[in-house]
């Protein structure tokens, strides 16, 4: 059955759209919240990957065999946290080009350091 | 806005993906926080857009056939939710079996993180600790001392506007940071942990803010134990792991901190999460406080030049 691999394609469909607004706006918030939308979907992707039919979640109880694969939860759980410490970092970098130039668009910025040299 | 439900969207599909522990981060993170951040940013840097963007057809092109490229290697790989793919058979049976004997922490989410792969997790709080840092730099604001004289009109005004949403914020202070000590300390048993519980604690403090202005909160929470506390939870993750080195074992070897192996396993995960907890609620908060005390320098220095 080829629709076993849904899921996955929805990973890649998300992860197109983030790179999308990446590539596409010059505005540096919208580039950031590119990034994020691509970041869930590896996320999504790394959990899609440790669900197994008929598992339950990952904690020891009596009468349980079956449970999903832990260690992609393990590195998913540290990368949110990590992701939205970098987010903001990215975000921080935004406040200070706006205050320093005036503007968050990608070609505003590009001509005034022209001009500069 | 919408990236807030989009995060709560996601954090419902990691439960049904059977995930509570990341659904639990992604819900406090995804939904609260960096939704918070980005209107923070928007309102600092303006909310329209350049309408032109660059050769939209070109990168539409490049999506379009990079995602072809993906999709077509998804079909070489297992189908969803089959339990004989090769991602189930190498380390997880192990944690599965054994992490009971070895480590006695029911939530192998939580063995697995903390002591399997703590040297990784030391990385990551240590990478948290290091973006916090990079914010303090980029965006620090030295204090002011005219925040004193401008509290009492402020809390006037403030005090008839939201009457009702300051005192049930009040009231509801305290069951969040009871429920963020829960999640730190039950998280050997249930989904739960430094992460999660740091992000809930950090949470409180944010509606505080919010609500009753940033200088008040100021007054509340000194913004220097808070960069001390920050150090100190990356020091005491660390230094768990050299005092088992000290004992003569591996680093973050916790099986020395006790008599009983499994005790001291269990003292350790302890340690660390604390560690944890401590270092992200003060790197959240640190990073908030720093966006909002931008806002409103710019606002103070608009009001000055009219």
């Amino acid at each position: 059955m080829i629709l076993g691999l849904y899921n996955y394609w929805i990973v890649v469909v998300l992860m197109m759209v983030g790179f999308y607004i990446v590539i596409a706006h010059g505005n540096l918030v919208k580039k950031i919240i590119g990034l994020t939308i691509f970041q869930t979907s590896v996320f999504i992707f790394y959990i899609s990957m440790a669900k197994v039919d008929g598992g339950t979640a990952p904690i020891l109880a009596e009468g349980i065999k079956q449970f999903s694969n832990p260690l992609p939860h393990v590195l998913i759980l540290t990368a949110i946290v990590v992701g939205i410490a970098t987010t903001a970092l990215g975000l921080a970098l935004a406040v200070r080009i706006k205050e320093a130039y005036g503007s968050i668009e990608e070609e505003e910025i590009q001509s005034k350091d022209n001009l500069n040299c | 806005m919408l990236l807030g439900i989009y995060g709560l969207l996601s954090a419902s599909f990691f439960v049904v993906m059977d995930a509570v522990d990341v659904a639990f981060t992604e819900a406090s993170v995804g939904a609260g926080i960096s939704t918070l951040l980005m209107l923070v940013t928007i309102s600092m840097t303006g909310r329209s857009e350049h309408p032109v963007r660059h050769k939209p057809l070109l990168a539409l092109a490049v999506v379009i056939f990079t995602g072809g490229l993906l999709i077509y290697g998804t079909l070489d790989m297992p189908y969803f939710g089959l339990a004989e793919a090769p991602i189930h058979q190498h380390v997880a049976p192990r944690y599965i079996n054994d992490s009971m004997q070895e480590i006695g922490v029911p939530n192998i989410v939580t063995s697995v993180l903390a002591s399997y792969r703590a040297f990784d997790t030391f990385g990551e709080v240590v990478v948290i600790f290091t973006a916090g840092m990079g914010v303090l730099a980029l965006l620090s604001v030295a204090r002011r001392s005219d925040d004193v004289t401008k509290i009492d009109s402020l809390n006037m005004s403030m005090h008839e506007k939201y009457l009702i949403l300051r005192i049930v914020t009040k009231m509801l202070i305290p069951f969040i940071w009871l429920f963020a000590f829960y999640v730190q300390f039950h998280g050997d048993y249930g989904p739960g942990g430094g992460f999660q519980a740091g992000v809930i604690f950090a949470a409180a403090i944010f509606l505080y803010t919010m609500l009753f202005g940033m200088s008040t909160a100021r007054r509340v929470i000194n913004q220097s134990l808070i960069q001390l506390l920050a150090a100190i939870g990356v020091l005491l993750y660390g230094s768990v792991g050299v005092v088992s080195l000290l004992n003569g074992r591996n680093f973050f070897d916790y099986s020395v901190l006790a008599t009983d192996p499994v005790a001291g396993q269990h003292l350790g995960i302890l340690l660390i999460e604390l560690g944890v907890g401590i270092t992200v609620a003060s790197i959240m908060i640190l990073i908030f406080f720093n966006f909002t005390g931008r806002i409103e320098d710019q606002q103070n220095k608009e009001s000055q030049d009219l």
